[in-house]
């Protein structure tokens, strides 16, 4: 960025906390263990719940008794399905009792729940629950899923007996399948079969990814209260608190108004909390009758069993170019296990046609996903939402193409990279796009053209160990996104007497750092210190609306609104300095704690001085209230057609890996990332989520695999679900390309998922690099990488009905 | 429930007398009889660290270990080490170096940091990783958290900067 650009913001480049190394503010707390996580919070009066889940993959529930649960001491309540005919549907497709009446359709699913005393006595409460099954066919293999005759998993509309399965009028009914396609996804652009004619090079492979849960280091747990006139307090993790908040309401048939949802800090989000699961209202449900305070926790072991995990995809894509290196078409179709219930993750196809049609420049594309019900874990929403799926197999395609014709894989997706300015065939509108400065950034600092020459050269020359570097790229939303109608967030801002600023925003904070991030925004308007800021996140009934920490969105959406409010209040004061001065208004600034001369600096009020002064003679009337909703733009059609996102991000990153040919044991040795992100706005904070995104995108590529078996899963633990751990991590060489997107707070877009998107891609390209082998499954774990080296892998097929 | 036991033990410098079930995990009775709440649940399995406390000065995931076995020890938490000298300096090291993101897994890092840098006063960065590899993180990536402790392992032995003891 130039100089002069950033002195149009305003920035003053002495004093600005913009693109400095700002510690997080909530930091000190933490580190020093004082921080109260809903796990450390108790509430007067509390019982404590369990929930009794299915042994059974799929059966009918003939007969549950709770007599001698309900006879043990300390035990206040035992539920069922027929103890809360009320309860609804939840989930996006209104297909989720949170209590199984009739069937139960895996293993994680909600039988019965205990409040007691303590959590010991709820438990063996537990132990006394008996339950009659009729066991069903099991269906765990999403292409038997489409084959006729396949069992069905949602034959009937749920209900609780004698309850109405939907609150009338509702607007998303679900009423019970003839098959198991829970969601179907369609794009197309131009015409493929034009686009293949003209191709003098075509690939087409299969590709399957696995499944991997988010392991958040604070295990879920709710709160739940009401008071005496029925109001319901939740003590709750979520990401998206409005909009659980209307969910609940509708759960429960009361007024949204009526319940308040209060955050405490969360050990870990990453997407997992952007549904509502059963365990809330199970809870909600224990409170009510019981008529008490009733929290829960999971146990580690619950959440590997009952947590959501990122979709399993069977992926064929077929893609093409010209000879001179031009892409022509690609076609994909994807399958999806949806697992028993549909949670927001099986909307991640609305992101992977992105990839699919947009990364690069492709004229004819499309593009079909299928995601169908088994018995298998539903899988939920998971940080880059599908992207990692799809650029895992759109970039091992450019590889392959560009080895076809014999060019160089940067050159040949420079060739193919979209410019800024561009409009896709989909209709995304690229404003700012530092794509190419991505790739040839990352391509020169890690010296990737000449290594990926010298390791291909080093395939064959008999050594056992073998390195290899890949590159490979994304393209995510980076300005919000609008997965719903609108995607706004609101913001309170107050201050003080003493100018200090209380920050009232409707976003969350999930450990990412936006609270310091919205602070330092704020303080760059009105020219005070990080010290002079509190920001209030967490409880609905005090902020105002927003649609939720996901899709990357809180710097650019909450940031906006937040620069909104702050300047607000600068006008305010600066008018009434004009005023009072006698300088013209625009002739002044709020710099370094006080009112100043815009043109040489001169003090003229000390700030906290003249609000004071203002307060006793003018009305001050400093609260600051502003909306920010992304600026119009052709929002998507029912063809997927239209721009999703006011921005969106860009990342290249080259994985250089050593293969133990002997072993199968591949070590990430070096991930030298380029991100355009707009702007940097905290730059530790920012470093921080690349790093992290970096060692999650690892353990996808590497070590993770949650193993589920005939239904159910066989690792619920870290000693065999492997996340990485600290020797493990590579080299990490990170750079920004700032682009100073227009409508970008301070020019900024959105990073939270980026990096983790591309590395199983890259390090795929690179194994392939450094043995001349492409493996098309995930993970690359070394017994999978062992076979693969010697043929031994079974090949990934697409034996999927049509 | 069942018959409690008797134990006595140093915590952070006190004192302390507690009854406890034979069957609790130290690190219950130092969430729940004790209200030390700085140790963390993750796995109840000792596979995530984040329950890391300090016994007779080694470290100890506090889930795999019974409260009565505290009987008679020297127990130092998270909380213990806020006015410990170079667990001050590891606390004020993770905020700077942003080794903090959601937080959940920093008490049990700062308290096997602290194990750490007492037994190496100057690790370079393979000692610091070997270190800290029971102790998972989800959010950081590590790189931070392991630049934090090596910056305050830097200062380790300088006693006017608060150093370890040897």
């Amino acid at each position: 960025m130039t100089a002069s650009a950033k002195e149009k913001l305003g920035s003053d480049p002495n004093t600005s906390l913009i693109g400095k190394r700002i510690p997080k503010m909530d930091a000190p707390e933490k580190a020093g263990g004082r921080t109260r996580y809903i796990h450390d919070i108790n509430v007067p009066g509390q019982l404590y719940a369990k929930i009794l889940r299915s042994t059974q993959v799929h059966a009918k529930i003939l007969a549950i008794d709770t007599s001698a649960a309900k006879a043990l001491p300390g035990v206040h309540a035992v539920i069922t399905a027929a103890d809360v005919p009320w309860q609804r549907p939840i989930g996006v497709a209104k297909d989720h009792l949170p209590l199984k009446a009739d069937r139960v359709r895996s293993p994680r699913d909600e039988i019965a729940a205990v409040a007691a005393d303590s959590p010991e006595i709820a438990e063996a409460a537990l132990k006394l629950i008996r339950v009659d099954y009729e066991p069903l066919p099991v269906l765990t293999d999403a292409i038997e899923a489409l084959k006729p005759g396949a069992p069905l998993i949602h034959p009937e509309p749920p209900a609780a007996p004698g309850g109405p399965a939907l609150k009338p009028g509702a607007p998303v009914a679900f009423t019970g399948k003839k098959d198991n396609v829970a969601m179907t996804f369609e794009y197309a652009q131009g015409d493929v079969a034009k686009g293949e004619a003209e191709s003098d090079v075509v690939v087409e492979d299969v590709f399957k990814l696995h499944y991997v849960t988010h392991c958040c280091m604070g295990v879920s747990g709710v709160i739940a209260e009401f008071d005496a006139t029925g109001n319901l307090l939740l003590y709750s993790n979520t990401q998206v608190p409005f909009l659980h908040k209307r969910e609940f309401a509708e759960l429960l048939d009361i007024d949204p108004g009526r319940i308040r949802i209060i955050q405490p800090p969360i050990g870990g989000g990453f997407g997992s909390k952007l549904d509502i699961y059963p365990f809330e209202p199970i809870v909600i449900f224990l409170a009510k009758i019981t008529r008490r305070p009733v929290k829960l926790l999971f146990t580690r072991e619950e959440e590997f069993l009952a947590s959501p995990t990122r979709q399993p995809v069977l992926l064929k894509l077929r893609s093409g170019c010209t000879k001179d290196g031009v892409l022509t078409f690609r076609h994909v179709e994807t399958l999806h296990d949806n697992g028993a219930y549909t949670s927001w993750g099986a909307t991640t196809p609305f992101v992977m046609m992105q990839t699919i049609s947009s990364l690069y420049r492709v004229p004819h594309c499309k593009y079909l996903t299928r995601a169908v019900y088994t018995n298998n874990p539903y899988a939920g929403s998971f940080r880059g939402y599908g992207n990692l799926q799809a650029t895992f197999a759109v970039e091992a395609h450019m590889d392959k193409l560009a080895e076809s014709l014999g060019m160089d894989p940067l050159d040949f997706r420079l060739k193919n990279a979209q410019d800024p300015g561009e409009v896709t065939p989909q209709g995304m509108h690229f404003k700012t796009c530092g794509f190419k400065d991505c790739l040839t950034t990352a391509a020169a600092r890690s010296d990737y053209q000449k290594k990926h020459r010298d390791y291909a050269a080093r395939q064959k020359d008999g050594s056992p160990v073998k390195r290899g570097v890949g590159i490979a790229s994304m393209l995510h939303v980076g300005g919000g996104a609008k997965i719903y109608p609108s995607d706004g967030c609101g913001t309170i801002l107050k201050i003080d007497d003493f100018a200090h600023v209380t920050l009232i925003t409707g976003a969350s904070e999930i450990g990412q750092g936006s609270e310091t991030v919205l602070a330092q925004l704020v303080c760059e308007e009105l020219g005070l210190p990080l010290s002079a800021v509190t920001v209030v996140n967490n409880d609905t009934d005090i902020t105002p609306w927003d649609v939720g920490v996901h899709a990357s969105r809180t710097t650019f959406i909450a940031g906006n609104s937040a620069i909104g409010a702050a300047r607000k209040a600068k006008a305010k004061i600066l008018g009434a300095a004009a005023a009072k001065s006698g300088h013209a208004e625009d002739a002044l600034d709020l710099r370094a704690g006080g009112v100043v001369v815009k043109a040489d600096g001169k003090m003229l009020f000390e700030l906290s001085r003249f609000l004071r002064s203002l307060h006793f003679s003018d009305k001050a009337e400093l609260v600051m209230t502003t909306f920010y909703y992304e600026p119009p733009s052709k929002h998507q059609d029912k063809q997927f057609k239209g721009d999703v996102s006011a921005a969106y991000a860009w990342a290249s990153q080259v994985a250089e890996v050593e293969v133990d040919t002997l072993t199968g044991i591949v070590r990430l040795l070096k991930i030298t990332g380029a991100h355009d992100v707009g702007r940097v706005i905290n730059r530790l904070g920012i470093e921080g989520q690349i790093e992290g995104g970096v060692v999650m995108g690892q353990g996808y590529a590497l070590t993770e695999n949650l193993v589920v078996e005939d239904g159910i899963v066989r690792n619920p633990n870290f000693r065999d679900y492997k996340l990485v751990t600290a020797p493990e991590i590579p080299d990490m060489d990170v750079s920004f390309i700032e682009t100073m997107d227009g409508e970008g707070p301070q020019g900024a877009k959105g990073v939270g998922e980026a990096p983790a998107i591309c590395i199983a891609a890259a390090v795929g390209n690179a194994i392939y690099n450094a043995t001349g082998v492409r493996i098309t499954s995930l993970p690359f774990t070394p017994e999978r990488v062992y076979r693969a080296l010697r043929g031994q892998l079974p090949p990934t097929v697409w034996n999927v009905p049509s | 429930m069942s018959a409690k036991v008797d134990i006595q033990f140093r915590l952070n410098g006190v004192d302390r007398r507690v009854e406890v079930p034979p069957t609790m995990s130290a690190l219950t009775m130092l969430r729940d009889v004790l209200d030390l709440t700085g140790t963390k649940y993750g796995c109840g399995e000792g596979e995530c660290g984040a329950c890391t406390i300090r016994v007779d000065g080694v470290t100890l995931n506090s889930c795999l270990m019974f409260a009565v076995d505290c009987d008679g020890r020297e127990v130092v938490t998270i909380e213990g080490l806020v006015a410990d000298p170079a667990g001050e300096r590891l606390q004020q090291k993770f905020v700077e170096y942003g080794a903090v993101q959601c937080g959940f897994c920093t008490p049990g890092l700062v308290v096997q940091a602290h194990h750490v840098l007492e037994s190496h006063p100057h690790p370079g960065r393979a000692e610091i990783q070997r270190g800290i590899e029971g102790n998972l993180c989800r959010c950081t990536g590590y790189k931070k958290i392991v630049e934090a402790i090596e910056d305050a392992g830097k200062m380790g032995s300088d006693p006017k900067l608060g150093g370890a003891r040897p």
